[in-house]
């Protein structure tokens, strides 16, 4: 895309001379806004002659910006290019200054790094060896928690109480409302559908177990978690992340706190309780659409809908459930917290960790479910 | 060089700064000559800053008013504004640059947003300015690849790139080496002389105030203002109010005798 220079005349190049020699009077603003027509000129001026000598009379400028001063410098490059002896005369002193503060030599220094073109063999290496590097860190990162959150295990006067209650109100309370809506709507969308096919057989009655055994085995704790990835997950490495920009957590490290057991464990700490707690708020909700839908269109009596969910369910899925989302609970945390610590620069990096930690939480989340089912399938 | 004339560039006019009740300073007057370097010094805490933030158009004013060129900062009409804009450069604390972006394209952003110049073109000024800057060949570096003393420079280039009739600077030489510190201040010498470009500095290193300044402005918190306004030189030594030769003479105030 090319653009063109608004066409301003508010300066003049006049030529004239004698003996040979050529002389180029300029008049009027060689400023920025006219640069385009300046340079264009000042080349097609310079293709037509070819003088023994080139005197640039600069009398009648009446503005010379720093861009106009570089077309100037520019055309006696050119003209020495040309093996022709360029003289610039009856400049102001306000011209002579502007002249003097460019050196034209800055203008042909190359950049020092050059933005290379990368096959894609070498993207595919730099990509494969960025996922190892990637592996390694999170694996070191978990050692280090795993190790802190031990520590703290041995030690629970050296956690911060007061952090882990202020995390665990923001995973937690704060989370309530949105978890119970989507697990409501949730309930009522999932009993609607399955009721739509189970009337046809007359076994309006497994909508209570299936919605039962789908809410507290499955959608419960994938819900909660994917929300609260969203919500915490994503605010735990935008925090640690601002806090690495404003070396923050340098100036931790340097009064001898250990950065993942200062700011790390309290989070994962809040997140483990807080998620289980928001599952089993999830599942009664989920529950609780199902119920209205039963009720409702189902001719189902309450008791009989709470009766027959409590059939379809033993203690052994509620505990596996929350098992499992306390698991997801220290991977939202964990994940979370890692980004946050992996970010260097500025706001940009910080909005990339905050993205990541969404989704490879969201990620995990979902290759650890698939894991829980094999698993707990075999020993059930 | 260019001297400095006596056409005021910037007139402050009766300025008031309020955060709630709390007043910074009031009704505060001065003037900026064509060409001039103002240095504005005072203590921490006085309001240099807020006057600065005032003049460039980023606060309000609670009274009072700035302008630039005859056009008043915060104005309203928005081609005014615009002609405003491209009038005035500011150079913040830690240079402000944006760190997404390289060098070359932090300088050339605004020369694309005001200007209808072809991509050689705009390449070609961001070089020459960059090289104003000595940071020739830096053009594809990112913020953060460079040193605090090049963001600064960097920072100085972007400020200068529709060339404009006024440079603000807040605290240039602030967390910088001495030799680094030096060099800013005869990089800003060194434009003002060249371009003749018109210079508010608000900082509180005395030794480039006696390098740079042709004229200082001394706010005072106490006295809610303007304490003293003229030749730094001068006021250092002549100057018959305490307040001022203390503050030259890096002596607080009131500070209890110590035994010890």
């Amino acid at each position: 895309m090319t653009k063109t220079a608004a066409p301003r005349r508010d300066y003049s190049i006049k030529v004239g001379g004698e003996k040979g020699e050529a002389a180029v009077f300029f008049s009027g603003r060689l400023a920025l806004e006219n640069l385009e027509d300046l340079r264009e000129e000042i080349r097609g001026l310079l293709g037509e002659m070819s003088p023994a000598g080139l005197s640039v009379d600069l009398a009648g400028v009446e503005y010379l910006d720093s861009a106009g001063a570089v077309a100037l410098l520019e055309m006696e490059e050119e003209a020495r290019a040309r093996a022709l002896p360029v003289t610039f005369i009856n400049m102001t002193p306000e011209v002579r200054g502007i002249l003097g503060l460019i050196d034209p030599e800055d203008l042909k220094i190359p950049p020092l790094i050059s933005e290379r073109d990368t096959s894609l063999l070498e993207q595919i290496g730099e990509v494969s060896l960025r996922l190892l590097a990637d592996l390694i860190q999170m694996l070191t990162f978990l050692g280090e928690l795993l190790l802190s959150l031990f520590y703290s295990l041995l030690h629970p006067r050296g956690v911060r109480w007061d952090e882990v209650f202020f995390y665990l109100k923001r995973a937690g309370v704060d989370g309530l409302p949105i978890v119970g809506l989507i697990s409501v709507l949730l309930g009522l969308i999932i009993a609607f559908m399955s009721s739509l096919q189970l009337k046809q057989f007359g076994a309006n009655i497994y909508v209570a177990s299936l919605l039962g055994i789908a809410m507290v085995k499955e959608l419960g704790p994938i819900m909660t978690a994917i929300l609260v990835a969203g919500r915490s997950g994503s605010a735990y490495a935008a925090e640690i992340g601002t806090m690495m920009v404003n070396e923050e957590v340098d100036a931790m490290v340097t009064m001898g706190f250990d950065p993942v057991r200062f700011l790390a464990v309290p989070k994962v700490l809040a997140t483990v309780i807080a998620v289980p707690l928001l599952t089993l708020y999830a599942d009664l909700f989920g529950i609780l659409g199902g119920l209205i839908v039963g009720v409702w269109s189902l001719d189902l009596t309450v008791f009989t809908y709470i009766t027959e969910t409590q059939r379809s369910l033993d203690l052994f899925d509620l505990i596996s459930s929350l098992i499992k989302a306390a698991v997801f609970g220290v991977l939202i945390a964990g994940i979370g917290c890692q980004r946050g610590f992996q970010v260097r620069g500025g706001a940009q990096s910080v909005g990339a960790a905050t993205t990541s930690a969404v989704v490879a939480a969201i990620f995990l989340i979902i290759v650890t479910d698939s894991a829980f089912a094999l698993v707990l399938h075999y020993i059930q | 060089m260019v001297v400095s004339d006596n056409t005021p560039v910037i007139k402050v006019e009766g300025l008031t700064a309020r955060f709630g009740d709390d007043v910074i300073f009031e009704n505060v007057s001065f003037q900026v000559h064509r060409g001039e370097i103002l240095v504005i010094l005072g203590g921490s805490g006085c309001g240099k800053s807020t006057l600065l933030k005032h003049m460039i158009g980023l606060y309000q004013p609670y009274a009072g008013r700035v302008l630039i060129n005859g056009v008043d900062v915060n104005t309203e009409d928005e081609a005014e504004l615009r002609r405003l804009r491209m009038d005035i450069g500011v150079l913040f604390q830690s240079g402000a640059l944006f760190g997404s972006m390289t060098l070359a394209e932090n300088v050339a952003l605004p020369i694309q947003e005001y200007t209808r110049l072809t991509p050689a073109t705009i390449e070609l000024i961001v070089k020459m300015k960059l090289g104003l800057v000595q940071l020739a060949g830096y053009e594809n570096h990112l913020p953060s690849e460079i040193s605090g003393g090049m963001k600064k420079r960097a920072g100085l280039a972007r400020a200068m790139a529709l060339d404009p009739t006024v440079l603000f600077f807040d605290e240039p030489s602030a967390g910088l080496d001495p030799i680094t510190s030096v060099e800013m201040d005869n990089l800003i010498k060194g434009i003002n002389a060249g371009l003749g470009t018109t210079m508010v500095i608000v900082t509180h290193e005395l030794e480039s105030i006696f390098n740079i300044a042709h004229r200082v402005l001394i706010l005072d918190k106490g006295a809610r203002g303007i304490i003293a306004e003229g030749d730094p030189r001068d006021l250092k030594e002549h100057s018959p109010d305490p307040r001022v030769v203390n503050f030259f003479n890096r002596r607080p105030m009131a500070v209890k005798e110590t035994r010890i």
